[in-house]
């Protein structure tokens, strides 16, 4: 294991009652890179992201994020060791507006406990204007300035993946974790997320990106891992994984597109 | 722009307050107006829980009678300073709030409600049967007034400002609580708790500090009833009365401060003007629940606007 080995998960698997969900699988993301996590529906990528980000408990193996062991911290906790996600189905806030929805993702690095929001410290009176600013600020990276005040529950899908996007990165991670950013975008935002991923990889922010829009996932990731049936099939740059014998064979003659 | 103006709505209400707690005539009007205060102490802290942290509490009358015994007892039966007894309130209903609370919280769902209800009715049964403590079912008496550094709040004009002076203190206190990173965090966690962690919040100890803020609330208010009637009884402080209080917020709207307001008042008001209907309060109370949550679920106020605003719509549209 080299020291740029941000990400590690070895031999990790979970099962649902009789259904063996994950099943020993292995492989590292490393620091400024953009991996791909692929394989048919039911593959269990997004059980994966949930073992990582400690929203589920491994039955066995060992998830290790900068060397230290992550596997059954709760998911604050991961959240605060620098590891942020999106969800496939969306997870905002409806009730919230669309720049609250980032300054929650601001609340782990911030520190105004309840005694100090009560008597409106002055402290904590600046504290707030810097969450807001650097949220606005995070809206504006990603492109949803103009609709900072907002519902969240407004939105269409497109903008909707967008923030969940703002407000994981509002939380500083080291590592993004995204769960089919482009499903349900049209082609302009689909070629709009291509440059955001770059431009957060260019932040220095490690990307794990599972994707079932093929020309993307080729396009943006420096590696890809193959998942089928809870296994590792494959791993390795694009070119490879699309020669590889044995994901040809594992697809050939199988829709694996969505829908 | 929309804080000055929750600043002048403030400003307005309590001119309103101050009118009529000074124009009404006789002490029945002033002890009605204090009964509300009481109320909405109650309720905001309620409605911090069940509005933003999205839990519901059917024992909180459990935490206003523990304020009002401490501090009866305390300064009555053992000549404890008022203000000491009230802090010895806030500490035991912090402590039993805990107890309760972190079990309860640590299972999602409505746990909370269980453990709550059944604490309440264990508190409202101890109030009754140890009568050597609490006077029993016949109640208590010969409480104290308040003093505060050399004031004591001994008139109903005294006990009006002292009341009225706590509830400005609690709204104040709400306002920033619900504009603040706690309550953002708190109605993320009723948004979507998945998300909420995934950000970094720990919503468990966040509801537990809600649920402990919102006994405290109602401790508070209890130490007040304790020095302004004077006189305490268990049956102020059973199942019906943590019903109640569910219901205030409930029609006041939930995750509505100023809804709460008028929540309390409204339903502090309307027992003394159905005094004749006193053997159906219980119905009553149940009835006005359910239909303000099938037909008003936003609450009194925000449904209202928006019927309204529904009809001017429709008026438009044709
Ligand atoms: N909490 C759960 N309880 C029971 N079974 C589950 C649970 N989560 C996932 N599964 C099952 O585990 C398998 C993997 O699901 P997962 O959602 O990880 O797939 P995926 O690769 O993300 O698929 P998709 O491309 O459709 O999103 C599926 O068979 C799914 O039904
Ligand atoms: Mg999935």
């Amino acid at each position: 294991m080299t020291s740029s080995t941000l990400l590690a998960l070895e031999a990790v698997g979970i099962s649902f009652g009789g259904l063996q969900a994950v099943k020993k699988v292995s492989f590292q993301v490393q620091e400024g890179q953009i991996k791909a996590l692929i394989g048919p529906n039911g593959a269990g990528k997004t059980t994966l992201f949930n073992l990582i980000t400690g929203m589920l408990r491994p039955d066995h193996g060992e998830i290790r994020f900068q060397e230290q062991a992550i596997q059954g911290l709760p998911p604050f906790r991961i959240a605060d060791r620098g590891i942020s996600r999106t969800f496939q189905i969306v997870q905002l806030f409806g009730h919230m507006t669309v720049v609250e929805n980032v300054m929650v993702g601001r609340h782990l690095r911030t520190r105004a406990g309840l005694l100090a929001a009560a008597l409106r410290l002055p402290w904590s009176r600046r504290e707030e204007a810097a969450i807001r600013s650097q949220s606005l600020a995070w809206l504006d990276f990603v492109g949803l300035q103009d609709r900072a005040d907002d519902y969240a529950a407004n939105l269409p899908l497109g903008h909707q993946r967008l923030l969940e996007i703002a407000r994981a990165l509002a939380t500083e991670p080291k590592l993004l974790l995204l769960d089919e950013p482009a499903a349900g975008l049209d082609m302009t935002e689909t070629e709009r997320l291509k440059e955001l991923i770059f431009a957060i990889r260019a932040r220095g922010i490690s990307v794990l990106l599972v994707e079932h829009d093929m020309s993307l996932t080729m396009e943006v990731a420096d590696e890809i891992v193959v998942l089928d049936h809870g296994e590792l099939l494959a791993e390795g740059p694009p070119r490879d994984i699309q020669r590889h014998p044995a994901v040809i064979a594992a697809y050939l003659g199988r829709d694996w597109e969505k829908e | 722009m929309a804080r000055y103006q929750r600043w002048l709505q403030a400003g307005v209400f309590y001119l309103l307050v101050a009118l009529s707690g000074s124009l009404l005539p006789g002490t029945y009007y002033v002890t009605l107006l204090n009964l509300i205060g009481l109320h909405i102490i109650i309720v905001l802290g309620l409605n911090l829980l069940m509005g933003y942290a999205g839990q519901i509490s059917l024992g909180h009358a459990a935490f206003f009678g523990l304020g009002a015994y401490t501090s009866g007892i305390l300064t009555a039966t053992y000549k404890v300073d008022p203000l000491l007894a009230l802090l010895a309130g806030l500490l035991l209903s912090t402590l039993v709030a805990v107890i309760v609370g972190i079990p309860a919280l640590k299972l999602k769902g409505y746990y909370l409600a269980m453990a709550t209800l059944g604490f309440g009715i264990i508190v409202a049964i101890a109030f009754q049967q140890m009568d050597w403590l609490t006077g029993g079912p016949s109640g208590f008496m010969g409480i104290p007034p308040f003093r505060f550094l050399g004031w004591r709040f001994q008139t109903p004009a005294a006990k009006f400002f002292l009341v009225w002076a706590l509830v400005g203190l609690i709204l104040f206190l709400s306002l920033n609580i619900v504009d603040s990173r706690i309550g953002r965090a708190l109605r993320a966690i009723h948004d979507s708790e998945t998300a909420a962690l995934a950000m970094g919040v720990d919503a468990q100890r966040l509801k537990l500090l809600i649920f402990v803020v919102s006994a405290l609330y109602a401790s508070l208010a209890g130490s007040l009833l304790a020095h302004t009637v004077n006189f305490i009884a268990p049956s102020s402080f059973g199942f019906m009365f943590s019903i109640k209080l569910v219901t205030m917020v409930v029609v006041g709207g939930m995750a509505s401060i100023w809804g709460s307001l008028l929540g309390a008042a409204v339903l502090t008001v309307l027992p003394e003007l159905l005094a004749v209907f006193h053997d159906l309060e219980v119905v009553i109370f149940g009835l006005i629940l359910m239909v303000v949550m099938i037909f008003l679920p936003r609450g009194l106020v925000r449904g209202l606007l928006d019927l309204w605003e529904l009809r001017r719509r429709k008026k438009q549209g044709r």
